[in-house]
């Protein structure tokens, strides 16, 4: 037996779901920054483990998605917005889609980050993960959330915490911005295709902070259905 | 008249048959409906809800089924159109109960939602209707049972939402919810004490010997010091139960209400208590309401008394029923539902519980048979409404609107079907 007309009545809670692909996002995205070490290292094959790593990680995530979607069926009613949920999840996605697309890119190519702008790009990539670690706080919020009913005192504490991230999306930015401005004092001396693509990892990276960002951000949206 | 005295005892134990099949019906789905909440959330395990439910069960019926049994028995039908045929009356019952049986029978297997109320109720009003004339059926008592399936849903939900929310008022959303969730989860012990109690006084003492007089007025109103004090006994034994339980550490996995969820899954013992009490009180009568009115024109030797007590081994019939249902086949569905039901937390399992019972407990004393599990359905959206549920499935509310549509034709027609071919067989 399938369960009873009763026991039917209660779908399959979105929530630790959610938790799980935020979670396996940015443990993705947490590759990000041993990968670039190893690549500024000139370790091609720990940076190549790494993208191994990073290419399972994104897999699983993605599976994590499409799971979640599947278990979201128009027919439920839920303390949230589906269609929120949903670009929720798509945002998440985005975290570890992004690390890949930067990791492939960059074994792809054997890029060599520029000594001059190492440091920063180090600091650059780390700020977009503390990024994507501050979403995954703020979305761990949401049992407790459900909790309380979306209701009440811990919806400061959610407000607290999506202050702290967007405060750290705006710090990757202005990053982004002096690493830019390096790399084009720099760009002159370098061959023209590299500078090309490292405009790309750097576009990519700050997009990656921006995801989570956003992410994180649809918390408050759920809050207010 | 002949054929009573010809094939009285035969027609009775049929009718004990068909009665018992009913209520084993009864116990191996519904009361798993009503006690799963409590298993699923881990409140209970499943021999200890069936212990609850076995006493809290015969105590319903016993205490408060009076009035529902009486309904079915012969509120439905107009007695004073067949008291000339007291056969067709006989014939009529047994095929209510068969039919019905019949259909839970076949809907169970299929995994409809379909409840033992509408299909006994669809099932007197067809064989009434069509065996005997349509006339025979009580149409403004058909309609007040039809409007309060509508009503039930709705008054639950309603006082689900209102308990949830006050739970959310005065212990979650506090500084410390777990001394808080200590202070007042007693007043919700009270609030199951006092009702259950009330509706004991009012309706299961009221032909006992016991006559309570403080000189109130009304029985309603010399009730009210007794339940108070019997809602306060109950108060005070779950306030030591939760004295007992220690708090916690934060662990990481858990949230920080795992402690209070603890607190609430003690009250959640009580409201299971309650929950049983209202399924006895309201969904017993559906077997042994029919098998009285058998029982009744029998025993009499053919006479359609209007006013007879229900025999207490009519009840204890019922019961065992239920009792042998829960032991064969219930636990099984309790555990299927009981591993369903996780996300539902004790703080919300709780609130779903005390809105049903209380509907279905009002709804008893007012002898209106409505569905238990319906009633939980409503109570489960109300606490949805009130967002405290992850994912609920809306699709199942449309299934048990269908199974409304199809479930009263249905059982008629067993009904009439069965109704002829004890007519053919017997006279």
């Amino acid at each position: 037996m399938a369960g009873t007309p009763f026991s039917n009545l209660f779908g399959q809670s979105p929530i630790r779901p959610i938790q799980e692909h935020i979670a396996l996002a940015h443990e993705c995205a947490e590759q990000l920054l041993p990968f670039i070490q190893a690549t500024i290292q000139g370790d091609w094959d720990g940076a190549s483990e790494i993208h191994q790593k990073i290419s399972d990680l994104e897999h699983a995530a993605d599976k994590a998605k499409t799971d979640l979607r599947a278990h979201l069926p128009n027919s439920l009613m839920m303390p949230v917005d589906r269609g929120d949920l949903l670009v929720m999840v798509t945002r998440q996605d985005e975290i570890a889609n992004l690390t890949k697309d930067v990791a492939g890119l960059m074994i792809g190519r054997k890029m060599q980050i520029p000594q001059e702008i190492a440091d920063m790009m180090i600091r650059y990539v780390e700020l977009a993960t503390e990024t994507s670690a501050q979403a995954v706080k703020a979305v761990n919020e949401m049992d407790e959330l459900l909790e309380l009913g979306f209701k009440g005192r811990i919806l400061d504490v959610v407000a607290e915490l999506i202050q702290e991230l967007n405060r750290l999306e705006h710090e990757n930015d202005e990053m982004q911005i002096q690493v830019r401005a390096r790399l084009f004092e720099l760009e002159a001396g370098l061959p023209p295709v590299d500078v090309i693509f490292l405009y790309k990892v750097i576009e990519w990276v700050g997009e990656l902070a921006d995801a989570a960002q956003s992410a994180g951000g649809k918390l408050q949206l759920l809050i207010a259905h | 008249m002949e054929i009573i005295a010809e094939h009285g005892h035969v027609l009775l134990i049929l009718g004990c048959i068909f009665a018992f099949f009913m209520a084993w019906g009864i116990g191996a789905n519904d009361v798993a409906n009503a006690m799963g909440t409590s298993v699923g959330s881990r409140a209970l395990t499943i021999k200890q809800a069936i212990i609850i439910a076995v006493i809290f069960e015969f105590a319903g019926a016993y205490l408060a089924g009076g009035e529902v049994t009486s309904t079915i028995r012969k509120g439905i039908l107009d007695p004073a159109l067949i008291t000339d045929k007291p056969d067709l009356l006989v014939f009529g019952m047994m095929a209510a109960l068969l039919a019905a049986g019949t259909w839970l029978l076949i809907a169970s297997m299929k995994g409809w939602p379909v409840s033992t109320t509408h299909s006994i109720v669809g099932a007197l009003v067809g064989f009434a209707a069509v065996g005997i004339s349509v006339d025979a059926v009580n149409w403004g008592k058909v309609g007040t049972i039809v409007a309060s399936w509508v009503v039930s849903p709705v008054l639950a939900g309603t006082i689900s939402y209102a308990l949830f929310i006050s739970v959310q008022k005065l212990v979650l959303d506090t500084d410390n919810p777990f001394k808080n969730a200590k202070r007042y989860v007693p007043m919700y012990m009270f609030f199951v004490g006092f009702m259950i109690a009330m509706v004991t006084l009012i309706k299961g003492l009221k032909n006992t010997a016991l006559n309570i007089d403080f000189g109130l007025g009304s029985t309603f109103l010399n009730s009210m010091p007794i339940a108070a004090v019997a809602g306060l006994v109950v108060a005070l034994i779950g306030g030591w139960m939760l004295s007992r339980v220690k708090e916690h550490g934060e662990s990481e996995e858990q949230n920080r209400f795992a402690n209070v969820e603890n607190l609430f899954a003690i009250l959640m013992i009580f409201t299971a208590a309650a929950m049983a009490f209202a399924h006895g009180s309201n969904d017993v009568a559906n077997a042994v309401g029919p098998l009285a009115a058998i029982a009744s024109v029998i025993g009499s030797g053919g006479e359609i008394a209007s006013k007879s007590a229900l025999p207490g081994w009519i009840l204890v019939l019922g019961g065992a029923g239920i009792v042998v249902g829960l032991a064969t086949y219930g636990f099984k569905v309790m555990a299927t539902i009981g591993r369903k039901i996780t996300e539902l937390t004790p703080s919300r399992g709780f609130a779903a519980e005390l809105g049903a019972a209380t509907t279905v407990v009002f709804a008893s004393t007012w002898g209106l048979p409505i569905s238990t599990t319906h009633t939980l359905v409503g109570a489960v959206l109300g606490v949805g409404l009130a967002r405290g549920i992850g994912a609920l499935n809306l699709k199942v509310v449309g299934n048990i609107f269908m199974s409304w549509v199809v479930t009263l034709p249905a059982g008629a027609g067993f009904a009439i079907l069965f109704f002829f071919l004890f007519k053919g067989i017997f006279s």
